[in-house]
């Protein structure tokens, strides 16, 4: 568990960071998402104490931050930045395996993980271990900058703008990749983004920052709909609200029985892409299925309901 | 690359032309004695045609092969050709003068040899440029060519040549210098680099520093190389005078310390404004990364900027080795020793071998040391450059 | 820079007195002088080989100049490109030369006095120049080139309005390293005699008079100092107006 108690950033006159408290909960994904000059890239920095904090303190599993020397304490907290940041004179494994150096892990330890984390990235070890960074592409570039940051197999991983450099295609691919890779090791994220379509697909929780204050701290879906200020909602947007929430809900959970014509909807996939199979082949009700039998149906009316219950 | 026109290379057509017309030029000079001025003699006129017709006849095949353009083995072998024709011509004719003259005759390349040896020279340059060796193979050029060198000189071939009389009257002396030489150059490149690179961490660490130290530097740079090493005297004459043991160790107004001392402020910008530049040049994203992952400023600086701005640090360092061999012939007015004695000797004298004598030897030994250096720049580029 | 506000007029004003009032400096120099010798060169008037001096520097850098720029123009015009390796590994190679050994070299060819050294300038001052303002016509804005094109700019319209005037900040900064090294190498040229200033740090060292030493090596070092101090607000002066 990370607790943030009232941590503050000035300078000069001006507040970064103004007195921000949250709790992230171990073995999820935390956004802090808001426009730039916000504070959220000083908000993260001040967990790995890259900016120290003019007052307030971190807590991880209970011990301050301030209670370790910053590079040992960096040393436990992974960090992937935007541009990847990998050492252009080291190959992928000198690159992976930087962090656990520092640690004087042993040789054939290091080795391991190198090649542990690279399959865990779909990247063949054999292929990848001896290249250079410029010899990759930049989606490549970008897994083998977060691998490096998970090596060690840190308490927290901190990531600013992670995919920033990214262009969409590979960003939406990455983002999947990420999510994935999270829930299979159960690793800790706080991720910090300028983009709300990023932080709503990707966050178990979304911290919205404005003008250095923590305006808003909550799951996805309360974000969207009951957003706590205009900025809040203006970020959201208005006009695609009922969509992204939409987006977040899966079809199980609205599924009731019935029968229904044409091709079915799997009970996994999000009311969103249920109502458009409606509205595309014209018909009120689908099919739902699971593992391939179906089990039910899911109607227009059902969809309509659901979204207006947030309005 | 269509049609027949464009099989002849520009620059080899250059160089044939102005081969050809350094064919017309004095190739060797005859003189009385050492001092006076000789009369130029043309390539064919140097002796009789069972000499100058192989000579002349591969100097101009070697222009020939020059001329085909895209053929880069053979216009590297026309440019052997060539300069082997030379030394035959150079090595030949020098007894058959030599007997002409007096007993004090004097037997020297004129300005047709001169200028044929850098035309060839070129020819042989532009082809290898274009076969873009890489730096083994440029290592290994580069020691086959100074072997060749020691050798031709070793065998005697050119001994009657009046710069070869001139060295065998001074052989001691020459090595002597010679050593000197090189006891200026890399002495006080490793002075500078000893100074020099920490220096140069400190001003990257900060800026202040930076900004005061750098505009001295390259102010000091400016100064004329004699300004220099003549301010040197009283500076290091009143500190021989007043330092108690300071005359013990050396330290004297004229001789090898002011040389020594005017070297180092010299090579003192290149090592300090290319260690700044070079650990600079990491990229701020991996330096970020650097940070935040734990490493110490120590760690960043031996494991990520040192390594990343080598290639920029032996840059400078290549800058200073040329400019001190170069600069190290100035110590020879101030007593300071190395080859610069044999050139003002020689200027004093008016005896042209003499200068030579002193000027070859700092050419050959600067261009040897800029692509030595050259070739160790290359190798620590450890990265590829963009994935291409 | 608030130090170059007061030094440089101070500097300026140190050289201009070392050169028209040579006698004021006699306190100065005087401990430097052997016993009851001369403290201020005499034979010539620091004037007239300050004038010498620099006339060398400027002929022979202006001939450089205009000889470099003609070859760097040429290179990096299509027709000219057969030519550019030869003439990057004849800049390279050059400069490797030192420029004591060029002067020394041009001895022996073209005999003593202003000449050699001219000589001597001339061909090592074509280097940096050459060199600066090939790398200057070849690294021009790509979007600055095209949109002079499509404008309908003829080629020699482009190159002179265009390309030439971008390019002059980098081949100004090869003009400046190319007269730095002339005033050293013309310091020199006194060995060779040409009437420079190095005659009197040279009559200094062979009669062991350092006053000498002194004074022809303060107001050669003034000089240089001065002139690149200048060549550089040029150059800042330049860049600052294209937003550089």
């Amino acid at each position: 568990m990370i607790e943030i108690d009232r941590i503050t950033k000035t300078y000069g006159t001006v507040n970064a960071v103004d007195a921000v408290s949250m709790t992230v909960e171990t073995g999820s994904i935390t956004v802090i998402v808001g426009t730039s000059g916000s504070g959220k890239t000083t908000l993260l920095r001040m967990i790995n104490r890259l900016e120290e904090p003019t007052s307030g303190e971190v807590r991880i599993n209970g011990k301050s931050t301030s209670s370790l020397k910053p590079h040992l304490l960096r040393r436990r907290i992974g960090y992937a930045i935007q541009g990847h940041g990998l050492f252009p004179h080291h190959t992928v494994a000198r690159n992976i395996g930087a962090v656990p150096e520092l640690l004087k892990w042993s040789r054939d330890k290091i080795n391991a993980r190198v090649d542990e984390l690279l399959a865990l990235f779909s990247m063949d070890p054999a292929e990848f271990r001896d290249r250079f960074p410029a010899e990759l592409s930049g989606g490549q570039q970008q897994r083998v900058g977060v691998a490096r940051a998970l090596a060690p197999r840190p308490d927290l991983l901190l990531m600013d703008e992670p995919f920033g450099a990214l262009d969409p295609i590979i960003r939406t691919r990455a983002q999947a990749d990420l999510r994935q890779i999270q829930r299979k090791l159960g690793s800790t994220i706080m991720l910090v983004t300028h983009d709300m379509e990023e932080a709503i697909s990707l966050g178990d929780h979304v911290a919205v920052m404005d003008a250095g204050k923590l305006v808003q701290y909550a799951p996805p879906a309360e974000i969207i709909a009951r957003p706590a200020t205009d900025f809040v909602a203006n970020m959201v947007g208005d006009v695609e609200r009922p969509l992204r929430l939409l987006s977040l809900i899966s079809v199980s959970e609205i599924i009731e029985p019935g029968e229904a014509e044409g091709e079915a909807m799997p009970e996994t996939a999000s009311l969103r892409d249920a109502l458009s199979a409606c509205l595309w082949t014209g018909r009120d009700a689908l099919p739902a299925s699971r593992g391939g039998k179906v089990v039910g149906r899911v109607t227009l009316k059902a969809i309509r309901a659901r979204a207006g219950a947030h309005a | 690359m269509t049609g027949i026109r464009t099989h002849i290379s520009p620059p080899g057509l250059l160089f044939a032309v102005l081969g050809l017309a350094a064919l017309l030029v004095p190739f060797m000079t005859l003189a009385a004695n050492r001092i006076v001025a000789g009369d130029g003699i043309v390539a064919w006129r140097i002796a009789g045609p069972e000499i100058t017709a192989p000579g002349v006849a591969a100097v101009a095949m070697g222009l020939a092969m020059g001329l085909v353009a895209g053929r880069t083995r053979l216009r590297f072998l026309g440019a052997v050709l060539g300069l082997t024709g030379l030394l035959w011509l150079l090595s030949r004719s020098a007894p058959v003068l030599l007997s002409q003259g007096g007993e004090y005759a004097r037997v020297s390349p004129a300005a047709g040899f001169w200028f044929l040896l850098v035309i060839f020279m070129l020819l042989m340059a532009d082809a290898l440029a274009a076969l873009k060796p890489g730096p083994f193979m440029r290592g290994i050029i580069l020691v086959a060519f100074l072997f060749v060198l020691v050798f031709i000189f070793r065998s005697g071939l050119l001994s009657d040549l009046s710069v070869l009389q001139e060295f065998s009257g001074r052989r001691d002396a020459f090595f002597t210098e010679f050593v000197r030489h090189l006891g200026l150059s890399f002495g006080s490149l490793a002075a500078a680099a000893v100074i020099g690179f920490p220096l140069g961490i400190l001003c990257h660490h900060r800026a202040a520093l930076r900004s005061a130290t750098l505009p001295v530097l390259s102010f000091l740079q400016t100064i004329p190389s004699l300004a220099m090493f003549g301010l040197m005297i009283p500076i290091l004459g009143w500190v021989g005078n007043t330092v108690p043991g300071a005359q013990a160790i050396g330290i004297a107004g004229i001789g090898f310390a002011p040389a020594f001392l005017a070297l180092l402020l010299y090579s003192l910008l290149p090592v300090v404004g290319n260690t700044v530049a070079g650990l600079a040049s990491t990229p701020p994203a991996a330096l970020e990364a650097a940070c935040g992952m734990g490493m110490t400023r120590g760690q960043r600086l031996l494991r990520i900027e040192l390594p990343l701005g080598l290639p920029i640090i032996l840059t400078g360092l290549r800058i200073v080795l040329v400019q001190n061999i170069g600069l190290a012939v100035i110590a020879g007015l101030i007593g300071g020793g190395g080859f610069g004695t044999f050139v003002f000797q020689g200027l004093n004298q008016t005896a042209t071998d003499l200068i030579l004598l002193g000027a070859l030897p700092t050419v050959v030994l600067a261009l040897a040391a800029a692509i030595l250096m050259d070739i160790v720049v290359e190798l620590t580029r450890q990265t590829p450059e963009e994935a291409a | 820079m608030k130090i170059g506000l007061i030094l440089r007029p101070a500097l300026i004003a140190l050289l201009l007195a070392l050169v028209l009032r040579p006698e004021w400096f006699v306190p100065i120099f005087a401990p430097f002088a052997p016993e009851g010798g001369p403290v201020i060169y005499q034979r010539a008037s620091m004037l007239s080989l300050s004038v010498s001096h620099l006339a060398i520097v400027a002929l022979a850098s202006a001939a450089a100049t205009i000889v470099a720029v003609t070859l760097a123009i040429l290179v990096t015009r299509p027709a000219g490109a057969a030519f550019r390796p030869l003439s990057r590994t004849i800049t390279n190679m050059g400069q490797t030369f030192p420029p004591v050994a060029v002067l020394a070299l041009a001895v022996p060819a073209l005999g003593f006095g202003a000449g050699p050294t001219l000589v001597a300038l001339f061909l090592y001052g074509l280097l940096p120049i050459f060199e600066n303002a090939v790398t200057a016509l070849t690294n021009l804005p790509r979007a600055t080139m095209e949109a002079a094109r499509g404008i309908g700019l003829s080629r020699w319209q482009c190159l002179m309005r265009v390309e030439l005037p971008l390019a002059l900040p980098v081949t100004l900064t090869g003009i400046r390293l190319s007269i730095v090294i002339a005033l050293g190498t013309a310091t020199i040229g006194s060995t060779v005699a040409a009437r420079t200033l190095g005659e009197v740090i040279i009559a200094g060292l062979l009669t062991n008079n350092t006053a000498y030493v002194l004074q022809g090596g303060l107001i050669v070092g003034l000089f240089a100092v001065l002139i690149y101090d200048a060549l550089v607000q040029l150059e800042l002066y330049l860049l600052g107006r294209m937003g550089g």
